[in-house]
């Protein structure tokens, strides 16, 4: 994991880093065992295409998981996730890849707890995007952290 | 004859009625298996002694692998259904979901889940009519804690 990212080290319009993911039709199946989530059209794809779709569709909670992962992947082990929401706009396929990004749009201080917005959203690979929200992460604030050394520290 | 209303009563009847809940202890494999699903290669969900030395204190979830709590019974696909209606429409596909996430979900935790349909709305899409289900399922786990809350959009259309 990167190093630390503190609630100073953040700027209104900073990018958080692209996660870059690449589903495959094994993958669905996987991720269809792992939630227990057998709809046939995201792994079955004869039974997709019956219904009019070109092939198979990722699954909506593993591109959730995907927007989970890039903001946990941004903030390290000492940030926290809060709210994460976003909407599937139109589906995707697997072997194309999905470009995971995220914006800050406000970062602000709240019943002590120093929190960040970002806009959210994957892009495929011709730059659409086919799901998009929004994320509020807590971070550790360096400053917060000196003057609780201070206050407490012994004379 | 006249046209069938899409939005019942028998479906504005269960609008907030909460359903049975369903507890499922967080288990070491089932942690592993959808990180690797998600492709999420974070120790902090596979590697005890990593995880330990966090301030987690030993191995977590990811954050949604909520999801997979009690899917197969609330889907409504096998063993029972949650939300106990006739359907309008044959064809589903998840339209949004937002999460509040207050707890980490540790190994080991029994994680309880109950949900509730809190709105049905209807939409005319670009070639059909669309319903539209939102429900809202909470997380608690063994020591009572709200671990997190989703509100979960789905969307429903005739073939």
């Amino acid at each position: 994991m990167g190093k630390a990212l503190y609630f100073e080290d953040i700027v209104d319009g900073m990018e958080v880093p692209t996660l870059r993911k690449q589903t495959t039709a094994v993958q669905l199946v996987r991720y269809a065992g792992a939630e227990e989530d057998f709809f046939e059209f995201h792994i079955n794809e004869p039974y997709a295409r019956k219904l009019g779709m070109p092939r198979q569709i990722d699954q909506g909670f593993l591109k959730n998981a995907f927007l989970a992962q890039l903001m946990t992947d941004w903030i390290g082990i000492e940030g926290r996730l809060k709210k994460l929401a976003c909407q599937y706009r139109r589906p995707s396929y697997p072997d194309q890849p999905s470009l995971c990004k995220g914006k800050v749009t406000r970062k602000y201080e709240q019943d002590g707890q120093f929190l960040v917005d970002c806009d959210v959203w994957i892009e495929d690979g011709e730059g659409k995007v086919h799901t998009s929200g929004t994320a509020t992460v807590a971070l550790p604030s360096r400053e917060a952290l000196i003057r609780r050394i201070e206050e407490g520290a012994p004379d | 004859m006249p046209e069938q209303p899409v939005i019942t009563d028998e479906m504005r009847s269960i609008i907030g009625v909460e359903s049975e809940p369903i507890s499922e202890v967080v288990e070491r494999g089932a942690i592993r298996r959808f990180a690797e699903a998600i492709e999420d290669t974070n120790p902090l969900y596979v590697d005890e002694v990593y995880a330990r030395k966090t301030r987690y204190g030993g191995i977590i979830a990811p954050p949604t692998f909520l999801c997979s709590i009690g899917h197969l019974r609330k889907s409504g696909r096998s063993g029972g259904d949650l939300f106990d209606f006739k359907r309008p429409y044959p064809n589903g596909r998840n339209a949004g979901t937002e999460w509040e996430f207050f707890e980490p979900v540790r190994l080991g935790d029994t994680i309880t889940m109950t949900a509730s349909i809190v709105d049905f709305y209807e939409k005319q899409g670009r070639e059909k009519p669309l319903l539209f289900t939102v429900s809202e399922l909470t997380f608690r786990n063994q020591l009572g804690q709200m671990v997190a809350k989703l509100r979960s959009i789905g969307v429903s259309f005739p073939d």
